[in-house]
């Protein structure tokens, strides 16, 4: 066990947007029974295939890191920044304020929880030049949402589009949005895939030039 | 004609105070939501403008604006709307939305109206018999009046003033002074946290090898079908170490998740009271450390006059104002002409209190809100704030009529009725006591409790 690798990957969105119930769906392939509001950190860990099914596939520890949302606990929460391979935005499908504050949490996490005096946590893009953190957009509660509004799914994430991050929507109650060989299971697995890569690109992983370059 | 022209007045004034309650839940309450039912926005702005509306009438009054039998008007039918919408509206509202969440209740549109009707029919029930045990009424009250309403409306709406008013008038002064701020140091933070990182490294380490214990039964499982009944079974037993792991494992790991979650809190807790001493610091801090210092005095001669009120049975008959200008004239002789300084005075106090009321219940409901809402629940907590606002608001009417000249305050007995004032002046000071009482033992024990925690 101590010889495999791990890469931590932090979850953050607004609080009730459902991202213990998607960590839960991630890491155990069943819906979550009844999610308590998470107080401070919980982590689940996910053992995944490196470049399944191809030459040089190795497995990897992915942790997520699933932060709290609570607003009060803010103060806190900025030990959990540390050695940050990758970040998963979650916001509710039904409430667009929480796709709006993304740019707050983005911009939280990347200063390591410290307040600019200018603008408090707002996302500035000059900063996410630097930064080479693979990111991953994903709506929760589709079903919820459809009832609501019809075309509200078919909408593209302003957020995913100003950082280049890929992403989809799933509702967290059923397991069929990420079976096996769905686009949201690739799309996940190709997020993995690239968190990996970034956090150990050049060491042990076999070159192969044609697959790291294939943008999401 | 000037009819007209006072009612133009106070619809225009009434509109501006529909935007403002708009414009607050928006921008305030509303932040992190979006608003799927403009209902909610609605009943709420409307609740918000008419209880301003009120208040401008009591100014209005003071100043001598706008004809004297146009106020009156507008008095009744201010007053019948609010009620109209604190007892028929709000509550209907509330019982639908929180019918909306329930999964028992069948979500067809009739069904649900139906409900909701019966729910408001019981609340109405229960709303009249909180009247009884109070002794709000005179006998020459109809079944049906306003008075009848009102009294208890106020009855509800005095407790939660005193509430918060009991409440408010300990924590002021406990939050602005730094006697009361505890002493942390960067050291006892750091250690918290490395505590907490050790933990979540213990929890990981547990679930990784969870996981690798169910990769390993998944493998053993997919193996074992293939060789088939009896040998199956064999090395099922033999090879079961695996499956017995996951369970400890897994409860070593809730056990440490608990753990973690404690640890966090207090790393709250001792962040907070670091940004306190940072903020005791700076000028605005030292500035209200000296505040909650008139603040505590203030507090601990409002508890000795409410004890003494309910010990000796009496309630006071002079309003402040024209207590002030006696005193004023009679010990200092200064010789002033009464009936127009009276008027400015109270035009003053009045304004002031109403302001600061204002200002003070909605910084209080927000941040009550932000505690307890969520996406769920956002609607009928709104709508239970809107109740409360509604209902603080027209008990401060009531109680308001203490603090002005008797000139003034006819017009509020005549537009309230005849209701028993007294009894909502000794049921404010006995719920006042109570809950401040109540709030020095909570802070105290709070208190005390927290610095045992850095003893680690």
């Amino acid at each position: 066990m101590a010889a495999i690798d791990k890469v931590k990957v932090l979850v953050v969105g607004d609080s009730g947007v459902g991202k213990t119930s998607l960590v839960h769906l991630v890491c155990h392939s069943e819906p979550c029974p009844v999610p308590g509001a998470t107080i401070g950190c919980s982590v689940e860990v996910k053992l995944h295939e490196y470049k399944a099914g191809l030459p040089g596939e190795k497995e990897y520890f992915v942790e997520l890191w699933d932060i709290g949302g609570s607003s009060s606990h803010k103060n806190s929460r900025s030990i959990f920044y540390n050695m940050v391979n990758g970040i998963i935005l979650v916001h509710d499908l039904t409430n667009r304020k929480s796709h709006q504050n993304l740019l707050k949490w983005l911009g939280e996490v990347l200063d390591k929880g410290v307040e600019k005096p200018t603008n408090g946590y707002d996302y500035d893009p000059e900063q996410f030049a630097g930064s080479q953190i693979p990111m991953l957009v994903i709506g929760t509660k589709a079903d919820q949402a459809q009832s609501l509004n019809e075309n509200v799914l078919c909408k593209r994430s302003s957020v995913a589009e100003e950082c280049g991050a890929d992403e989809f929507n799933i509702d967290s109650t059923q397991v069929k949005y990420i079976a096996p060989g769905s686009t949201n299971a690739v799309k996940l697995a190709r997020f993995f895939d690239k968190v990996i890569e970034r956090r150990y690109s050049g060491s042990q992983i076999s070159k192969s030039k044609g697959y790291f370059q294939s943008r999401i | 004609m000037s009819f007209l022209v006072d009612l133009v007045i106070m619809c225009i004034s009434q509109v501006i105070f529909f935007g403002g309650g708009w414009l607050f839940f928006l921008k305030h309450l509303f932040r992190d939501y979006e608003v799927h039912h403009s209902v909610v926005l609605l009943v709420f702005s409307v609740t918000f403008a008419l209880s301003c509306t009120m208040f401008e009438l009591i100014i209005f009054e003071i100043l001598g604006f706008l004809d004297a039998s146009s106020r009156l008007f507008h008095w009744k039918v201010g007053l019948f709307s609010i009620l109209f919408t604190l007892i028929a509206v709000l509550p209907f509202y509330i019982a639908y939305y929180i019918l909306g969440n329930i999964k028992i209740v069948p979500q067809k549109p009739h069904v649900r109206t139906l409900c909701t009707f019966g729910a408001w029919l019981a609340f109405l029930y229960l709303f009249w018999k909180l009247g009884d045990p109070f002794p709000i009424l005179s006998p020459k009250h109809g079944i049906f009046s306003i008075e009848q309403c009102i009294g208890r409306v106020g009855v509800v709406g005095v407790t939660i003033m005193a509430l918060l008013s009991g409440f408010g008038a300990v924590n002021c002064p406990y939050t602005y002074m730094h006697y009361f701020v505890r002493h942390v140091t960067d050291a006892d933070i750091q250690s918290i946290e490395k505590r907490l990182l050790q933990s979540l490294d213990m929890i990981i380490m547990k679930k990784k090898r969870i996981a690798i214990a169910k990769r390993e039964n998944l493998r053993k499982a997919s193996m074992s079908t293939g060789s088939g009944g009896l040998w199956g079974m064999l090395k099922n037993v033999t090879s079961g170490s695996g499956q017995e792991n996951i369970g400890p494992l897994q409860q070593d790991a809730n056990a440490l998740e608990e753990l973690s979650r404690q640890l966090f809190l207090e790393t709250v807790d001792l962040n907070d009271a670091v940004e306190r001493i940072n903020y005791s610091k700076t000028f605005k801090g030292r500035y209200f450390n000296f505040l909650g210092y008139f603040f505590s005095i203030y507090c601990v001669w409002k508890i000795f006059m409410a004890t003494i009120n309910i010990i000796f049975d009496r309630v006071g008959k002079v309003d402040p104002v024209t207590r002030g200008i006696e005193i004023a004239v009679n010990y200092f002789s200064i010789q002033f002409d009464v009936k127009f300084w009276s008027q400015q005075i109270s035009f003053l106090l009045v304004g002031i209190i109403i302001i600061t009321s204002i200002r003070g219940l909605l910084i209080t409901l927000t941040k009550f809100f932000y505690a307890i809402a969520s996406s769920k629940s956002s609607n009928v907590i709104v709508l239970c704030l809107a109740q409360v606002m509604g209902m603080y608001f027209v008990s401060m009417i009531l109680l308001m009529r203490m603090n002005m000249p008797l000139e003034y305050r006819s017009i509020i007995t005549q537009v309230l009725g005849d209701l028993q004032f007294n009894f909502y002046h000794r049921w404010f000071d006995v719920i006042f006591l109570v809950s401040a009482l109540s709030s020095i033992c909570f802070l105290y024990i709070a208190h005390k409790q927290s610095p045992e925690k850095n003893l680690y």
